[in-house]
């Protein structure tokens, strides 16, 4: 794994897509190393600021070569102070980055069929990734979730590279009485696929697993949870996952992951310490 | 590079702790840096003046269900649970690491009983790179539930039992609470006990109630708050301690992120700092603090970082 680099770059362009911030930075050091599913730490508020923890956005997309050689682009969601300050940053200021941060996506040296669920602005990860699995001769398919059709993130580029984009909303699920399983269901009957890649909140990859699981497809998914430090010290992030050896322990999101197998993640667990996990007993829960 | 070390100012930076005499005064704080792995990705750990080990247990502990953490003004609120593969892991890869890299360790302990405080100490008798031990005492007792750190007999006990099973060659510092009426007596309760010296503070209690959810933001409820909010709390207690026991040393932390804030430490009384919440903002934040007091303390006329310790003390007319 590439050794992550702190990189204080210069902002190129901050803009509004949809209803997300694209912010595209140059930041050669880093650029080059990130692979999909890998993240930045980005702090916030300036030298004066009082926000100690920095914000992690997956990377949407970095450009090796060309005008803009050696810039990393990352997609984030205006929901805090934090995130409402890196919207506000003007072309020309220097943002303090630290990546590449966390496992990537594993990809297959076959030729496969893959389909990637994102949601909202969670999807910006799944772009690069489709780049790398047509490099591999893959076929993608795209299923973009959101709450509402506006908040869908990536549908164009979707579209240019996916061979088909289902797009599903909590309105248009509402309406047709479907849950998430359900639209995942008719994706995968239509055309049963190698590998499922999935980004999101861990309620929505939950239920990705689920469907993964029933139809026989081993799933990749990228998590979405909030951290402190995205460098693996402050052991905030944590999930009960299920090792190689059948123990689970509260691994960190940020350098255990943000990728896991889903069937590894205690989905149903989440909210608490499992009975059987490493060091459960000594919290007493065990 | 050859201007660089002759430009360096001469001054020596060494650090005593009792016993443990470390080259350089900035460690990093308990349960803030793991075993210094996730940080060697940043900076030379050996550069460090030691690496301070989350607080190990006897035996592997999960830690608390999430949300552990959250975010305050100028600081963190968090309840993390004290995760650890335990004791066990820290002697068999941890500090064999630790000492191949040349760098140094001061392994924090916890433990429910005071029998599991004194079995930690004693487990790590010879163990490799092990500078200081530093006693975690805001542990809750699994007697009466009480923090060790909040009685100062519980505490002098823990450090008690803790130094006769430790390596007499290996200094006992005990980590002191702020969340206590007066920390002066638990810190005489502890020196009276044998402690070598002290470490302060460990983070204060705190309650965030998250609006949307309209319930606690933290697993656990409670939190221990650390970052810049609590430096003067914590620059308090050094101050008292020091005044009050000026013979014995202190590790000084609590929202330590430049030279400037170690320097206010210093001059209070410690005779080293550790970085604690900043490396989860910048995990170059120790060595830049270093770099900074260097220079601080070469501006204020110091050729020893051992003549600022406590200076902020001298009488007024010595100014």
């Amino acid at each position: 794994m590439m050794r992550p680099v702190q990189w204080v770059g210069e902002l190129l362009s901050n803009r509004r897509v949809g209803a997300y911030q694209l912010v595209t930075v140059a930041a050669p050091g880093l650029a080059e190393r990130m692979r999909p599913g890998q993240f930045v730490a980005v702090a916030v508020g300036g030298r004066l600021s009082s926000v100690l923890p920095r914000r992690c956005f997956s990377i949407y997309a970095t450009r090796p070569q060309g005008l803009y050689a050696g810039t990393a682009q990352f997609v984030l969601d205006v929901t805090g102070a934090g995130t409402g300050w890196l919207a506000d940053v003007a072309a020309g200021e220097r943002l303090d980055l630290i990546g590449p941060l966390g496992s990537p996506f594993l990809l297959s040296d076959e030729p496969m069929r893959a389909v990637l669920v994102g949601e909202e602005h969670s999807s910006a990860a799944l772009l690069p990734l489709a780049d790398a699995l047509h490099a591999r001769d893959c076929s993608v398919d795209f299923v973009l979730m959101a709450p509402t059709a506006d908040r869908v993130f990536g549908e164009l580029e979707a579209k240019r590279t996916g061979a088909a984009v289902t797009i599903t909303t909590e309105d248009s699920r509402a309406a047709a009485e479907q849950t998430l399983v359900e639209v995942l269901d008719g994706v995968l009957e239509r055309g049963p696929a190698d590998v499922l890649y999935a980004s999101g909140s861990l309620d929505m990859l939950g239920e990705v697993a689920v469907a993964g699981s029933a139809h026989h497809v081993p799933c990749q998914v990228a998590v979405e949870v909030p951290m402190a430090c995205g460098t693996g010290l402050c052991a905030g992030c944590v999930l009960p996952v299920v090792g190689d050896d059948g123990v689970t322990r509260m691994l960190r999101s940020c350098v255990d992951g943000p990728v896991f197998f889903a069937n590894r993640v205690r989905w149903d667990e989440l909210a608490r310490i499992p009975a059987d996990c490493l060091g459960a007993e000594a919290m007493g829960v065990g | 590079m050859l201007e660089d070390v002759l430009e360096a100012p001469a001054i020596d930076l060494t650090a005593t702790l009792a016993g443990a005499v470390l080259p350089n005064p900035v460690l990093t704080a308990a349960g803030c840096a793991m075993a210094g792995r996730e940080l060697a990705e940043f900076v030379d750990v050996s550069r460090l003046g030691a690496v301070v080990t989350p607080s190990v247990t006897r035996d592997p502990r999960a830690g608390s269900p999430t949300p552990r953490i959250t975010e305050t003004p100028s600081g963190l609120l968090s309840a993390v649970g004290m995760p650890g593969p335990g004791i066990d892991a820290l002697l068999a890869a941890d500090l064999p690491w630790l000492d191949h890299l040349g760098a140094r360790a001061v392994v924090s302990i916890a433990g429910r009983t005071i029998g599991e405080y004194a079995e930690l100490a004693g487990r790590l008798h010879g163990a490799p790179a092990v500078s200081l031990l530093e006693i975690n005492l805001s542990c809750p007792s699994a007697e009466d539930g009480r923090d060790f750190a909040c009685d100062p007999d519980a505490a002098g006990l823990v450090v008690a039992e803790v130094r006769a099973a430790a390596d007499p060659a290996t200094p006992v510092f005990a980590k002191l609470s702020p969340n206590v009426t007066d920390i002066v007596p638990v810190a005489q309760a502890c020196a009276l006990a044998g402690a070598d010296g002290l470490s302060m503070i460990n983070t204060v209690a705190g309650v965030a109630v998250d609006p949307y959810t309209m319930r606690p933001a933290l697993a656990d409820i409670f939190g221990g708050l650390s970052g810049p909010a609590v430096r003067p709390v914590a620059v308090r207690c050094v101050w008292q301690v020091h005044a009050a026991l000026p013979q014995l040393p202190i590790l000084g932390m609590g929202g330590i992120t430049c030279g400037l804030d170690a320097l206010q430490f210093v001059l209070a009384g410690a005779s080293a700092v550790s970085v604690g919440t900043a490396l989860f903002h910048d995990p170059g934040t120790p060595l830049r603090v270093l770099d900074e007091l260097r220079d601080l303390l070469v501006e204020r006329g110091f050729e020893r970082l051992a003549d600022a310790v406590g200076q902020a003390h001298r009488p007024e007319e010595d100014v």
